[in-house]
């Protein structure tokens, strides 16, 4: 559908069940379903003659170390039939398992790759889950927000044993991570104060 | 007595001339036929995404600049459209054109490097030879705008970093009138030529079905028929106001998708000049003091320019709570920022979504069933820049 309002309001009426919200936000919709169902809301989106998402633009996770259900999986699609984007996202915990779409999707594969080796979240039915942009070798999962900027180890050529070696990282100086904000507005008691405020208006 | 032939495992790279880059690619041969091939990308990865999460909206402009790094200033504006869209400032239009003018520089100078490299892999040296001299003007004008050839730095939210020098128009538009005839000389070279033909006509068919599945984008998927392209179905700038028309191939083989990239060169040049008789005198970023920083010799009269100054190079501009998916049409495809802010002055997520990995990762299926000698021809046309692929 052309219309971005009909196509909410289509895809509310035919998956009414399976979809907790909907919004419209930048010209995008933005869809929140359950892990369970993602798989039946994207066959959906695919193969509906008024939806028609033929094309699975990039798949991603977003780290929020504080939440109980830290990652929240991001998936963005477009129509060209009807030039409309529409975001599918949906929120678990650390080591849970999610679906895979590459049966839908081939391009699925090595994004859900990057996906994996990017936040360590592991993918059920991937035919073929190897890391794909890191170091052969490499540990940890780079873009959690608990690994540091400036990594574990680092890799060298050793003259003494002739070949490339990789040890913890020496820094001369560490990362410095400046707080520029001004002490009048940035100061973490005055910030509570401003939300607590904020609530009781 | 039987002999059993076993396949050969071939590594292709990481350092190969024809693999464009840092491309590992084992291939699995029998006799000569490919029948399988694993891409092991990651050798240039530098984590860009982790990096802009700590840096400042304005510090991020600048890895930009490294991913796809022949066409420098179409991922910068990829980034550009998304802070502005959410801290919802509107663009001067002279910075418009400006950068619209940059944009079609730098799908001109991805398109030379791609075909005459193409040409390069299977076998024609000439081509390469002559695009590269034009490359080389084109990256003057790159220079007199922004004071660098390739990591220009040069456009931010809300406009670009400075105007134009002085002269610089003249000699772009004298460079559009001569321009066409050194495409001219290079189709002479390659259209109709023998050899390159039997090189690339119905090699790497991609149909239609297949370019949406493997998310497929730019001359990928125009190559195959389907008339997208982001300038013209979501336009962004001033694309709207402008009159270009987008080629679209018809087999979906390497020698379409050389063909489209040829035409599409002749359609840039179009709309740069259109851009420049368009083009008039004007501000060339938001006049918002909390977002563009304030010109020097203000700096040294006014207070309220001073503190911006401090403020914007010390914390930076504070970009709302949002999250926004922006997509422009970079030369290789469909270049998209998913950008989540968070309040703060740096972002809170940026992923980057780069047309070549998508490209990249139907390798397997393209060239299976093909020679050994198709790989280059392949590979070159899929247009593959490390930089993008690895992020």
């Amino acid at each position: 559908m052309k219309n971005l309002e009909d196509l909410e309001k289509k895809i509310n009426s035919e998956l009414t069940t399976k979809i907790n919200n909907t919004e419209i936000k930048h010209n995008q919709i933005h869809i929140e379903v359950d892990k369970e169902d993602i798989i039946d809301v994207v066959v959906f989106l695919k193969t509906n003659q008024d939806t028609k998402f033929r094309q699975l633009v990039d798949i991603t996770v977003v780290d929020y170390p504080e939440q109980n259900q830290r990652f929240e999986v991001v998936y963005l699609f477009l129509s060209h039939e009807f030039n409309q984007r529409l975001i599918v996202k949906y929120s678990i915990a650390e080591n849970e398992v999610i679906p895979s779409l590459t049966s839908i999707f081939p391009s699925a594969n090595w994004m859900e790759r990057e996906v994996f080796d990017m936040y360590g979240v592991s993918f059920k039915d991937h035919p073929d889950l190897r890391r794909i942009l890191t170091d052969y070798g490499f540990e940890g999962h780079p873009l959690r927000k608990d690994f540091p900027l400036t990594g574990h180890s680092e890799v060298r050529y050793s003259e003494d044993q002739k070949k490339v070696i990789s040890e913890p990282v020496k820094l001369e100086q560490n990362y410095r991570n400046f707080d520029y904000e001004s002490p009048w507005e940035g100061t973490k008691y005055i910030k509570e104060e401003i939300e607590n405020n904020d609530k009781k208006n | 007595m039987t002999k059993k032939i076993k396949n050969l495992n071939l590594n292709f790279g990481p350092q190969h001339p024809a693999a464009h880059g840092v491309l590992r690619l084992i291939l699995e041969l029998d006799g000569e036929v490919v029948e399988k091939a694993d891409p092991h990308i990651g050798l240039l990865h530098r984590g860009t995404e982790k990096l802009i999460e700590n840096k400042t909206y304005m510090q991020a402009v600048p890895y930009f600049d490294r991913l796809d790094y022949v066409a420098p200033m179409n991922q910068e504006h990829a980034f550009a459209l998304a802070v502005e869209k959410i801290l919802k400032i509107d663009v001067p239009i002279r910075a418009q054109y400006i950068r619209v003018i940059f944009c079609e520089i730098g799908r001109i100078l991805s398109h030379i490097l791609n075909v005459t490299t193409q040409a390069l892999d299977v076998g024609a040296l000439t081509p390469s030879l002559w695009g590269f001299e034009e490359r080389e003007t084109l990256m003057t004008f790159y220079e007199r705008a922004s004071g660098s050839r390739l990591h220009a730095n040069y456009f931010r939210p809300g406009g670009v970093h400075q105007d134009l020098p002085k002269g610089l128009e003249e000699d772009i538009l004298k460079f559009c009138e001569t321009f066409p005839n050194i495409i001219n000389d290079l189709e002479s070279l390659l259209t109709d030529n023998r050899i390159f033909k039997q090189r690339n006509v119905d090699i790497g068919v991609v149909t239609k079905e297949v370019a949406l599945d493997y998310s497929f984008s730019g001359v990928m998927i125009r190559g195959s028929g389907v008339p997208w392209d982001l300038r013209k179905s979501q336009p962004y700038d001033c694309y709207e106001s402008l009159e270009f028309k987008i080629p679209v191939g018809k087999n979906g083989d390497c020698y379409d998708r050389y063909l489209c990239r040829i035409e599409e060169m002749k359609e840039s040049v179009s709309i740069i000049k259109q851009c420049l008789s368009k083009m008039e005198k004007g501000p060339i970023k938001s006049l918002d003091g909390k977002i563009s920083p304030p010109p020097k010799a203000e700096i040294k009269q006014s207070m309220e320019a001073l503190i911006h100054h401090f403020k914007l190079f010390t914390e930076g501009y504070r970009v709302p709570k949002d999250e926004i998916y922006t997509a422009v049409e970079a030369p290789k495809g469909e270049f998209g920022v998913y950008l989540i802010s968070d309040g703060s002055s740096k972002p809170y997520k940026c992923k980057i979504r780069a047309p070549g990995f998508s490209h990249l990762q139907s390798m397997d299926y393209l060239i299976k069933g093909h020679m050994l000698a198709d790989v280059p021809a392949v590979l070159g046309s899929l247009d593959i820049v490390f930089g993008e692929v690895d992020r």
